[in-house]
């Protein structure tokens, strides 16, 4: 008898969203669909807004990232007034946006994926949590949850708001860093360092060799790659080129105002999210066997397309990764460890910028006037590339806009993922929570506010699973 | 030990996010509750743990907490469900008290609203709203008060980690939590002396402020022409510090904090904040959905005639 499951919500991710997979009659997966369930349509009602207003208004789309939509509005309102910001307040954004990224990437790797890593991907759901780590791990987590709210505090000194800023205008930034506060923040940034150095090495010790068997099974699908590269092709985070990847590595490269010459949106009934691909790369398909069109951002794409990190210690360990994963790195799981990378690179870069002798210079902004013009910002938000396009009238009144978004940028694949991941782990009409949890692992990779339940800290799993993957095969690296 | 459980509806989740900025407080906060219901944090589902569920099941709970505004109709259901499980009931954020942001979108047709994602945009191959698997959208965007009775709201966008704490430890021990019911004004620092020193201006350049000085130096930013919504917003933004967040930056009040009480009306507020200074307010574009930007439920914001 055919049997569809609904598992719902999706937990700990950023968002609403549920599994829905149908069993044939042999109790086979027929077909699993990631719905996600939310509209909320900025797009519509963001017409008729006084452009300036877009910086404030927008961050409200995600609270995890909204500095990723403050910045790429903030330059998207650049674009449509003609201005150019002073290079103080320049570096004041792109200091913001890396004091953001370390904040979501410690959120993301210890508050959200922590769990499934000590506890199990198999552990009980009522302690699979963050409670249960501060039990289990009670120094670390402390220390943790000191450095993200110092971060959340950094935030505050820079911009006066943490969550949903205002302090990048369009022409610039309103609030000049005074000489005091720079050196408030300094030790907050050494201290910060320090964390992406533990993490990383913590996590290379005692996290990733444990799970690399299963990072080469669960959610594996062969797509190309999108993200921001400079001039000289490093990984950029605030400004540069967008460069995206086919899955054998070749690539195109052009200026992110060009966006819509290589990407459109696909439309499925079954999910308020629409459906971003290459839309020169031959039509769109999630079919696991022949897809089409598809292509991924958050960290493994920007790890991927770049061909440097410009801080030095995030680029010996793009090295590392890269000398045992080859590129591009196809694995999902590998999100993860690009992740820690990232964050390196953040706290190195918030150091930097620290240091830079015109931080706390008080030239911050120009002056903009209103104009009927339209204009393109685009970031690399934590989770993919951003993209905010606005038209406004003669009055700098918004009369279109467009926004796609990094997670929406990996709708199909998210879904491809939990195809394959369900087809490969139930068989003969046969699931438990566990396994509808490791089906849940596949997407939480893709999000840096994803929980990843995959990977056990300590390698054991509680029960002994009978799982085969999508050919047949037992996959024995889930039993104890 | 106290049963929390918390859900979220028309979200941007920076309101989880602040219950993290509480720091290392939450950490003691924590030990004194059990989380019987958290997506976000928590992996008890709504449908029964393998999916099979044909009921909506939420467990009993000594508080509640609730973000975001209605915006379909399984909101509303879980609205339901919420409210018969919990004791205690909080709608926390402007989003839940009074639609905030999303409530933007109560100036259009839902069909509106579709036919932009769905249909419009430079990059969207058209194609139909989706109704497979999805829950259908209600007509508008409703506070969480519209659909059930709600013991405490917690306004902000997002809230400040002070006042979840503060709410919070009070419920634990039996007490009753009131927000503040000052205006962003009370508790801004700039020198207001009741008259503008300028007409209306758009925020399109700096005001006037001397980097590195008290902001008790400043002129009130209205008073420089610029629109500022701290005379019809709620207080209470800056936490511990005081002053509110958006003047921290030289910004002025957007009034995220939602209107001062319920049965506030910011248009009239506001119209008269600024006749009284000497500043007309036909001159400022946009004015509904700028006065009430974050006060677009409970029929404040609602669709006009012709607007395309």
């Amino acid at each position: 008898m055919s049997k569809t499951l609904v598992i719902q919500p999706v937990t700990r991710i950023e968002g609403h969203a549920r599994i829905t997979i149908t069993l044939d009659d042999a109790g086979e997966v027929e077909r699993a669909r990631v719905n996600v369930i939310e509209l909320r349509g900025f797009e519509r009602f963001c017409i008729g807004r006084p452009v300036e207003d877009m910086p404030r208004i927008t961050p409200r789309i995600c609270g995890v990232c909204p500095w990723s939509h403050h910045l790429a509005s903030a330059k998207a309102c650049d674009a449509v007034f003609g201005a150019t910001p002073p290079l103080t307040g320049r570096l004041l954004r792109e200091l913001c946006n890396s004091v953001a990224y370390m904040e979501e990437h410690i959120l993301h790797f210890y508050f959200l994926a922590a769990p499934d890593f000590l506890l199990g991907p198999d552990a009980d759901p009522a302690i699979r949590n963050v409670i249960g780590v501060l039990q289990a791990a009670p120094d670390i987590a402390t220390r943790v949850v000191r450095v993200r709210h110092m971060c959340a505090t950094m935030l505050e000194i820079l911009s006066g708001k943490a969550i949903h800023p205002q302090a990048a205008v369009p022409g610039g930034f309103s609030k000049p860093l005074s000489t005091e506060d720079r050196d408030r923040l300094r030790p907050m940034a050494d201290e910060a360092l320090e964390l992406a150095q533990f993490t990383i090495a913590f996590a290379k010790e005692h996290v990733f060799p444990k799970y690399l068997e299963t990072v080469k099974t669960l959610g594996v699908i062969n797509t190309g790659f999108l993200g921001t590269v400079g001039d000289d092709g490093s990984l950029q985070l605030y400004d540069g080129k967008l460069r995206l990847m086919r899955p054998d590595g070749t690539f195109d490269e052009f200026a992110y105002d060009r966006y819509a010459d290589y990407i459109a949106e696909h439309v499925e009934p079954w999910s308020y999210l629409k459906f971003p691909y290459a839309k020169q790369w031959g039509g769109f398909s999630m079919d696991l066997a022949a897809p089409q069109g598809i292509y991924r951002t958050n960290t493994l794409a920007r790890i991927n397309v770049c061909e440097r990190i410009p801080t030095p210690l995030a680029q010996a360990e793009l090295e590392e990764f890269r000398a045992s994963f080859g590129r591009p790195a196809q694995l999902t799981l590998l999100y993860h460890w690009a992740r820690l990378i990232e964050l390196l690179h953040n706290a190195e870069n918030v150091v930097r910028l620290l240091a830079h002798p015109e931080i706390s210079g008080t030239d911050t902004r120009v002056k903009v006037t209103p104009r009927a013009a339209r204009g393109v910002g685009c970031v690399e938000a934590p989770r993919g590339t951003l993209i905010h396009d606005y038209t406004t009238d003669a009055d700098g009144l918004i009369t279109s806009a467009n926004l796609i978004v990094g997670t929406t940028h990996n709708s199909a694949p998210i879904n491809m993922s939990v195809t394959q991941a369900a087809k490969g782990l139930i068989h003969g009409g046969r699931y438990d929570q566990g396994i509808l949890n490791t089906v849940e692992m596949s997407i939480r990779a893709y999000d840096p506010c994803l929980s990843c339940a995959t990977h056990a800290l300590n390698g054991r799993f509680a029960v002994r699973l009978d799982i085969v993957d999508a050919t047949g095969q037992v996959i024995d690296t889930l039993t104890n | 030990m106290a049963r929390l459980a918390e859900e979220w509806f028309a979200i941007c989740a920076g309101c989880e996010v602040t219950i993290l900025d509480i720091g290392e407080p939450l950490i003691d906060l924590l030990k004194q509750v059990t989380i019987v219901h958290m997506p976000v944090l928590m992996d008890h589902k709504l449908y029964g743990q393998t999916g099979e569920g044909t009921e909506l099941e939420i467990p009993e709970a000594d508080i509640g907490i609730i973000t975001g505004g209605i915006r379909n109709e399984e909101h509303r259901k879980i609205a339901r469900e919420m409210r018969k499980k919990c004791k205690t009931l909080i709608a926390m954020g402007t989003c839940a008290c009074s639609g905030g942001v999303p409530a933007l979108a109560n100036l259009y047709t839902t069909e509106q609203l579709c036919d932009q994602v769905y249909r419009d945009g430079v990059t969207t191959v058209a194609g139909a709203t989706p109704t497979e698997e999805v829950p259908a959208l209600t007509d508008r965007v409703y506070a969480v008060s519209e659909e059930v009775p709600v013991d405490l709201q917690l306004p902000g966008c997002p809230t400040t980690p002070e006042t979840v704490a503060a709410a919070l430890t009070a419920l634990l021990k039996g007490e009753s939590y009131a927000p503040m019911a000052k205006s962003v004004c009370d508790e801004c620092p700039a020198v207001r002396e009741k008259k503008a020193v300028s007409t209306l201006k758009r925020r399109l350049e700096a005001p006037a402020f001397t980097p590195g000085r008290p902001l008790s130096e400043m002129r009130c930013l209205m008073e420089q022409g610029f629109l500022c919504l701290g005379p019809a917003t709620r207080g209470g933004c800056g936490g511990s510090q005081g002053t509110p967040r958006c003047i921290r930056a030289y910004m002025t009040c957007e009034g995220c904090f939602g209107p001062i009480s319920e049965r506030a009306n910011p248009m009239v507020d506001m119209m008269g904040a600024l006749s009284s200074i000497g500043l007309d307010p036909k001159q400022i574009p946009d004015r509904a959905a700028t006065f009430n930007r974050f006060a677009g439920a409970g029929g404040r914001l609602r669709p006009l005639p012709g607007r395309k």
